[in-house]
C-alpha cells in the first residue's frame, strides 16, 4: 500500500468529521434532504445508506482483480441496486410506518453519488478491511450530518426530538422549518458553521506560522 | 388506479411539487450547471428530454414486471435500461442531428444517473399513472426543474458582482438561494386540486 | 495489488472477463435480492394486512371480523380469493354476532400538497359514514394535517349523513364542505380554519367515493349478507 502509515482508524476518522460527506465535500444530498424533516426519519436514511455503503464496499474491493476495468461503473451499480433492494425489503418488514414516511426514497439511495464514488474511489483500490473502515466511517459521517439537519427541524419546527416534547406549549413552531426549504435552511446553517469553523482554524494555522518564522528570525 | 385529471398532474409535477424544490431531487446539477443562464436553459433542456424517454422505459419495464411476477427486480432494471437507452438515443442524435448533439450532447452522461430522472420513473410507477398520464407527469417534471434552474441561474449571475461575506461564497450561498427559491414555490401550493 | 497489475497490463482483459464478471456479479445480485424477497415477504405481507385490520377496524368501530369483497359489474360483490389484481375492493366489517355492521371503503384524490388517501366506514343501520382515517397524505404539518387531528373536524365523520334519494342512484344530499361553524345539516362537512383547501378535499374526496359506492352497496346489500 501506498500510505502504510495510515492506520484504518485514520480511514473512518476521517468520515467522520474532516471529510464529512455532507458537510464538508457536499456530496449525495440529493435523495437525502427530502426526509430530514424528523430526526427519525433522517436517522433510518443515515443509517440505511451506511448499510449500502459498507456492503458495497466490501463486495468491491473483495472483486476487485476480478472485475475488469472496462466494465467496473456497471458492475458497481448493479451491486449498489442489489442492496438498496434489500434494504428497502427490510425496511417494509421492520415497520410499514417508516417505510411509508420514506416512501420512494429509499430506491433513491441507489444514486446516491457518496455511494458510487467511495467505490470508484477507495474500494476498488484498497483492501477489504480498509475499504470497511471507510465505508463506516463516511456512512456513520452521513448518518450523523443526517441527523443534525433532522434534529435541528424536529426541534425548530415541531418543537419536538424523537417525539418528546421539548418546550413549554407557549412554543410557537416554525412550521416552515418541517417544509422543503427549511430542509435549505437547515443545511445552509450547517455548511456556513462548518466553512466559518475552517476559516477560523486557516486563521489560527496562518498566525502560528507566522508566529514560528518570527521567532526563526529573531 | 388514478383519475387525476392531466391537467392537475402537469402543475402538480412542475409547480406544487416541484422535484428540485419540493422533492430535492437532482441537487447536484442544480448546483453545478446554473451559475450560467444559457447552459441552465440547456441543461433543463435535455433533463426534459431524458425524463421523457425514461418515463416510456419505466412504464414498459413495469408492465413486463407485473406480468412476470418479478417486482423485486424494479430497482436493477430501471438503472440499467434507463441508462443504456439514454445511452442509444445519444448515439442516435449524434448521427441525426449533430447540432442538436452540441446543445444537449454533453449533459446527458451526466444526468442519466441522476436522481431527479430515477426519481421520476419511481414516482410514476407508485401513483400508478397510464402512459399518457405517465409521459404528461415527465414533462411537468421536466418543465419545472427547467424553471427552478433558470430561475436560480438567474439569481446566481446576479450575485456574482455583489459583495458577499467569505463564509457565504460557494455551496452555502447556492443553499441558501434554493431555500428562498423553495418557500416562493409553496405558494402554488393548492393548485393542483 | 501492483503486482497482479503489472501482470495483466501486457494482455488487456478478453472478452471472456468482462463476460464472467457481469454475469457472476449478475448471479451473486440476483441469488441475494430473491433470497432476501423471500424471507422478508411474508412478514411485509402480514405488516400490511394488519394495518389495514386496524384501519377498517378504527372506522366500523363495532366490527371484529372483516371480509373483502371486489365489485364485479353488474353481478354485485363477491367475496376476493387469492390476490387482488386491480379490482375495485370494498371490506365488509360483521361485529361479534357475524351481523353485518358496515362496509370500509378507500378513496383518494387531490389534497393541497398531494394525493390524500382515506378509509371511511359505512354504516347501514345509519345509512351514514361513522368514521374515517387518513391513510396517506403529505399536508402541511401544522396546518394541512389538522385533517388528521383536529377533533372537532374528526367530530363530522361520526355520523356524516349519506342517504339515498329516492331513485336509489344517488346521494339524497351531496356532501358539501362549509365554513367553521356554519354547519347545519348532518350532510355537511365543517371546515378548519386554516386548513381550507384540505378540508374541503376531504370533503370532495367523500363526496366523490360516496356517490360511486353507496348506490352500488345498497343496491346489492344481500351479497354481503352470506357473512364469513
Amino acid at each position: 500500500m501506498a500510505t502504510p502509515t495510515k492506520s484504518s482508524t485514520d480511514e473512518f476518522i476521517k468520515g467522520l468529521w474532516k471529510d464529512n460527506p455532507v458537510f464538508v465535500q457536499v456530496l449525495g444530498m440529493c435523495p437525502v434532504l427530502a426526509v430530514s424533516n424528523t430526526a427519525m426519519n433522517a436517522l433510518a436514511m443515515g443509517l440505511a445508506t451506511a448499510f449500502v455503503l459498507v456492503m458495497s464496499n466490501i463486495v468491491v474491493s473483495s472483486l476487485r482483480s476480478f472485475i475488469p476495468k472496462q466494465v467496473r461503473i456497471a458492475t458497481y451499480i448493479l451491486i449498489i441496486a442489489t442492496f438498496v433492494t434489500v434494504v428497502d425489503y427490510v425496511i417494509q418488514a421492520i415497520s410499514l410506518d417508516l417505510y411509508k414516511a420514506l416512501g420512494a426514497f429509499i430506491s433513491l439511495i441507489v444514486v446516491n453519488c457518496l455511494i458510487l464514488g467511495r467505490a470508484e474511489a477507495f474500494a476498488s483500490k484498497n483492501t477489504v478491511a480498509r475499504s470497511v473502515m471507510d465505508g463506516l466511517g463516511m456512512g456513520v459521517g452521513f448518518a450523523f450530518a443526517l441527523f443534525c439537519l433532522g434534529a435541528v427541524r424536529e426541534i425548530l419546527g415541531n418543537g419536538t426530538l424523537f417525539e418528546a416534547a421539548l418546550f413549554h406549549d407557549s412554543f410557537q413552531n416554525w412550521v416552515v422549518m418541517i417544509l422543503p426549504s427549511g430542509g435549505f435552511f437547515s443545511l445552509a446553517a450547517w455548511l456556513l458553521l462548518f466553512n466559518w469553523l475552517e476559516q477560523r482554524k486557516a486563521k489560527k494555522d496562518e498566525k502560528a506560522t507566522l508566529a514560528l518564522s518570527e521567532e526563526a528570525a529573531q | 388506479m388514478t383519475e387525476e385529471s392531466l391537467w392537475s398532474i402537469f402543475i402538480n409535477a412542475s409547480l406544487v411539487n416541484n422535484f428540485v424544490l419540493a422533492y430535492f431531487l437532482g441537487i447536484c446539477p442544480f448546483l453545478g450547471v446554473s451559475s450560467k443562464l444559457d447552459t441552465a436553459t440547456r441543461m433543463g433542456g435535455a433533463v426534459m428530454f431524458v425524463m421523457l424517454v425514461s418515463s416510456v422505459c419505466a412504464f414498459g419495464i413495469q408492465a413486463l414486471l407485473v406480468a412476470i411476477h418479478a417486482p423485486y427486480l424494479k430497482l436493477i432494471s430501471f438503472i440499467a435500461v434507463i441508462a443504456s437507452t439514454v445511452q442509444l438515443v445519444e448515439m442516435f442524435i449524434k448521427k441525426v442531428s449533430p447540432a442538436l448533439f452540441r446543445t444537449l450532447g454533453i449533459f446527458l452522461p451526466l444526468i442519466t444517473t441522476n436522481c431527479a430522472i430515477l426519481g421520476l420513473a419511481l414516482f410514476q410507477t407508485n401513483k400508478g399513472y397510464g402512459f399518457v398520464q405517465s409521459i404528461v407527469y415527465a414533462l411537468g417534471a421536466g418543465a419545472g426543474f427547467t424553471l427552478a434552474l433558470v430561475l436560480m441561474a438567474g439569481l446566481r449571475e446576479k450575485l456574482e458582482l455583489a459583495e458577499v461575506p467569505d463564509v457565504t461564497k460557494g455551496a452555502a450561498m447556492a443553499v441558501m438561494l434554493a431555500g428562498l427559491l423553495s418557500v416562493t414555490f409553496m405558494g402554488f401550493g393548492g393548485l393542483g386540486g | 495489488m501492483s503486482h497482479a497489475e503489472l501482470a495483466s497490463r501486457p494482455a488487456p482483459p478478453s472478452t471472456w472477463h468482462m463476460y464472467r464478471a457481469m454475469v457472476g456479479v449478475g448471479v451473486f445480485c440476483g441469488l441475494l435480492i430473491v433470497s432476501v424477497y423471500q424471507v422478508t415477504l411474508p412478514v411485509i405481507e402480514r405488516n400490511k394486512a394488519e394495518a389495514l385490520q386496524e384501519a377498517i377496524f378504527h372506522v366500523l368501530p363495532n366490527a371484529s371480523t372483516s371480509t373483502t369483497y371486489r365489485l364485479d359489474e353488474p353481478n354485485g360483490f363477491k367475496v376476493l380469493e387469492g390476490e387482488s389484481h386491480g379490482e375495485q375492493l370494498v371490506y365488509a366489517g360483521y361485529d361479534a354476532n357475524e351481523e353485518l355492521v358496515g362496509l370500509a371503503v378507500e378513496a383518494r384524490g387531490m389534497g393541497y400538497q398531494d394525493v390524500i388517501g382515506l378509509i371511511y366506514g359505512y354504516s347501514f343501520a345509519e345509512e351514514a359514514i361513522v368514521g374515517i382515517q387518513v391513510l396517506e397524505s403529505k399536508e402541511t404539518p401544522g396546518l394541512g394535517d389538522k385533517i388528521e387531528t383536529d377533533p372537532a373536524f374528526l367530530q363530522n365523520f361520526e355520523r356524516l349523513d349519506v342517504s339515498l334519494a329516492d331513485n336509489l342512484s344517488e346521494l339524497a344530499n351531496p356532501i358539501v364542505p362549509v365554513k367553521h361553524g356554519e354547519k347545519t345539516h348532518p350532510w355537511e362537512v365543517d371546515g378548519i380554519t386554516g386548513a381550507t383547501i384540505s378540508s374541503v378535499a376531504i370533503a370532495n374526496i367523500l363526496d366523490r367515493s360516496a356517490q360511486y359506492w353507496v348506490p352500488r352497496i345498497r343496491n346489492n346489500l344481500r351479497d354481503f349478507q352470506g357473512g364469513e
